[in-house]
């Protein structure tokens, strides 16, 4: 360790004689403007241009295609199902909008909350055939991006009968189609099941019953 | 658990040798990575004219924090309201109104980035960039700036004495950018795009829906959002490109993404223990310091995790038993937003990556005391200077108690520096519950959204925000209005330079005072009795001033809920 007279001379580095009393404005707008440049300009650019050049697809928005190569969505931007022939996703503040994402914001002693839930659960009910307290809790609260693209398993599970139903095929081949569409399924995080992927596999695999059935349930919202 | 194993040990493990980095880095030795940085930093210097080793008086280091601060806020607030006519603007977004411009600018430049607006669709790229970016490393740099300064002034043993100034801010500012916000942000960015988070110029990509009974066209709206999200994450900042924050899974995508950024919110002001007690060479102080705010931290978090593992009251038997999951995401589930939630609220960040107004009661009303304290680690730089605040109340306190005139360091701490140190500690109450209790009292002022206590705690969660420079919200609230804008400036600015710009001038009076030698009664403050009493004059501070506010408020929410 060194002593306190020794820190004290190597500090100055700052000049000790002549001690700055006053600040400067063109300092402050120079500096500032340097650092705008730097910063606010040179930062992003460089950053932006070599993540894009590594990894192309995520900097781009993760942007799935179909087979056509026609953009389908974002892996990571859920969107709105209302086909009964489709999975259906977490209930969204914001209406599966991108450009206006939101959570619901009600708190838990918010009568407002429990009138939204009632009619989701009830809805859910209807639709899977099943009690209210069968629904696991993702389908019924409101996630707080808005496109939340994920469900959990058991929440998927669920839905198989009926999707099943709908597309006029088996419920194994629908069950099938839930694993590749499962992710963070490593050390971390728990794993969930991406519903676009889901359904975007669906449409592939069994396009002739797409969700453009026509019995809709019009109770879904 | 494996994600919370993972966050813990990486805080950990880096805080340890980037705290050292930090203290070599920053601390006014010479070293050898002053000829490396000089490639980049002596440019800055040059460019802008300023003579980086002269060494300033406090008063004109801190004028010169307010003159680079005034020029901040009109470079942001010109380029909001003009952005609709200005370059790399390709969604077309138009100008900010005035007063949601000078809300935005003043809130980036204290630090806090209290958002009254949605990112995505209220902000070009340059707005996003060239003014939010700027702030997002200049304010925490300036953080780091005064606390570097006040350590070589106040806390170096007997420093003070030999050293004429508190140093040179234009120095310890582009020291801070260059030599640990830049390289840290570069790799957390370059991270964070692998995972997922956009990094484009692009205009939003336009896509039907998947299912044709849905005639939506859904917008995606990208741009550079990986460079931002890495510098808010670590700098303490908190403003994120996308309305909702890290919630959103294009600016948080992954459990894998979570980790690091989570992991950042708090890795520098952890660090920052070991950097200080390098450069003023009193560890034994810092690790004191350290466990204080260690404990409250875990405090805070476990009682936010046990909270969010609670069914939300509004769904009970409306599905399968589970967790609050209303406003959170399931890629995290509960503990992950609550652990984000109370460091956020800790360490003066302010991101989220779930909705804190959706917390069950007595989850929210953590947060808000974890705002309230602000220096369980708390904001880069500000946390510590936070503490010190405290640390002199408490020495003053401590040093009546055993019947010795004040002192701090073995300066005395007399009618000048107690009455400011008073003021800094006091102005937070009397502007968080005096301009609380005016919207409340003001007709049409409060726009909240949810009904009765949670109501108020609305309120309480905007200003308490805005003074602690935190920046989260209770985000229900329609605070794009003229009052809550304006008032919330008065807030910002008083809660920011205030509690930062009182410990620097005391350090700077006590640097002109003699030092009285240590004797038998001179309060030890390095001990565990002290740091004792220092974490229960934070806590009775506090409380006193409130707990009322809390009964009224998320207490009464949660007893009205049953737990």
């Amino acid at each position: 360790m060194k002593t306190v007279e020794n820190v004290a001379q190597e500090t100055l580095h700052v000049k000790d004689e002549a001690l700055q009393t006053r600040a400067s404005w063109s300092s402050a707008l120079r500096f500032l403007a340097v650092m705008a440049v730097l910063l606010g300009l040179a930062y992003p650019l460089a950053t932006t241009t070599v993540g894009g050049w590594l990894f192309p697809e995520q900097a781009g928005g993760s942007l799935m295609r179909d087979p056509s190569g026609r953009v389908i969505g974002s892996r990571l931007v859920a969107q709105t199902f209302v086909g009964d022939g489709y999975f259906i996703g977490r209930p969204s503040a914001a209406g599966n909008d991108a450009a206006s994402v939101s959570g619901s914001n009600l708190a838990p002693g918010n009568a407002a909350l429990r009138e939204r839930a009632e009619a989701d659960a009830q809805t859910i009910a209807r639709r899977e055939g099943v009690s209210v307290d069968q629904i696991p809790v993702d389908l019924i609260t409101a996630s707080g991006s808005g496109i939340d693209p994920h469900i959990s398993p058991e929440a998927a599970r669920l839905q198989v009968a009926r999707v099943a139903q709908v597309r006029q095929i088996d419920e194994a081949s629908v069950t099938a189609l839930l694993e590749p569409a499962l992710e963070n399924t490593g050390w971390l995080g728990a794993p969930v099941i991406n519903v676009l992927r889901l359904n975007a596999s669906l449409d592939e695999r069994y396009p002739a019953a797409s969700g453009e059935d026509d019995s809709p349930s019009n109770t879904v919202e | 658990m494996n994600d919370m194993i993972a966050i813990y040990a990486l805080v950990a493990l880096l805080g340890v040798p980037l705290g050292l980095y930090m203290g070599r880095a920053l601390g006014s030795r010479r070293t050898r990575m002053d000829a490396l940085f000089a490639v980049i930093e002596a440019p800055i210097y040059r460019l802008a004219g300023i003579d980086s080793h002269q060494s300033m008086t406090w008063q004109a280091y801190a004028l010169a924090i307010l003159k680079l601060h005034a020029g901040l806020i009109l470079l942001a607030w010109l380029v909001f309201m003009f952005q609709g006519v200005l370059p790399l603007n390709p969604d077309g977004i138009a100008g900010m109104p005035w007063d949601t411009a000078l809300h935005t600018a003043v809130s980036f430049a204290t630090n806090t980035n209290q958002q009254h607006y949605s990112g995505q669709a209220q902000l070009s790229h340059l707005s996003q960039t060239l003014a939010i970016v700027t702030l997002q490393f200049l304010t925490p740099a300036t953080g780091l700036a005064v606390l570097v300064a006040i350590a070589r002034t106040l806390l170096v043993k007997r420093g003070a004495s030999v050293l004429k100034g508190v140093g040179n801010y234009y120095q310890d500012l582009t020291r801070s950018v260059v030599r640990v916000l830049l390289p840290l942000a570069v790799v957390v960015a370059l991270l964070l795009t692998w995972q997922g988070v956009p990094a484009s110029y692009q205009a939003a990509p336009q896509v039907e829906m998947l299912d044709a009974q849905v005639e939506e066209v859904q917008s995606i709206p990208l741009g550079p959002v990986a460079s931002m999200v890495a510098i808010k994450q670590l700098g303490t900042n908190g403003g994120g490109w996308y309305g909702p924050n890290s919630s959103v899974p294009l600016e948080n995508p992954t459990p894998l993404a979570n980790v690091v950024e989570t992991a950042s919110l708090t890795l520098i002001p952890v660090a920052l223990l070991f950097a200080i007690a390098l450069i003023s060479g009193r560890r034994r102080l810092m690790l004191g310091v350290g466990a204080v705010m260690l404990a409250f931290s875990l405090v805070s978090t476990s009682v936010v995790v046990y909270s969010e593992r609670m069914p939300n009251a509004a769904l009970i038997e409306l599905s399968q038993p589970g967790a609050n999951l209303e406003g959170k995401e399931l890629r995290f589930g509960t503990d992950l937003s609550a652990l984000w939630g109370s460091w956020t609220t800790q360490t003066s960040n302010g991101s989220v990556n779930a909705m804190h107004d959706s917390f069950n009661p007595m989850g929210g009303m953590m947060l808000l005391m974890d705002m309230f304290v602000n220096v369980t680690f708390g904001g880069i730089g500000v946390g510590l200077i936070g503490f010190f605040l405290y640390l002199m109340l408490a020495a003053f306190v401590g040093s009546l108690m055993v019947g010795r005139a004040p002192e701090l360091f073995g300066k005395p701490l007399e009618t000048r520096e107690m009455r400011w140190i008073s003021l800094a500690i006091l102005a937070q109450p009397l502007v968080i519950l005096g301009l609380s209790a005016l919207t409340v009292a003001m007709p049409g002022a409060v726009q909240n959204s949810n009904p009765g206590f949670h109501g108020l705690s609305q309120v309480l969660y905007e200003f308490t925000s805005a003074f602690a420079n935190n920046g989260s919200g209770f985000e229900g609230l329609g605070d794009d209005t003229p009052w809550w804008n304006l008032a919330c400036v008065v807030a910002l600015l008083i809660g920011r330079f205030l509690p930062m710009l009182v410990p620097l001038a005391v350090a700077g009076w006590l640097a002109g005072k003699r030092t009285a030698p240590a004797g038998r009664g001179t309060l030890p403050m390095d001990s565990p009795a002290f740091m004792g009493l220092t974490a229960g004059v934070i806590v009775i501070v506090n409380l006193l001033g409130f707990l009322p506010v809390l009964v009224l408020g998320p207490i009464a929410e949660a007893a009205v809920q049953g737990f």
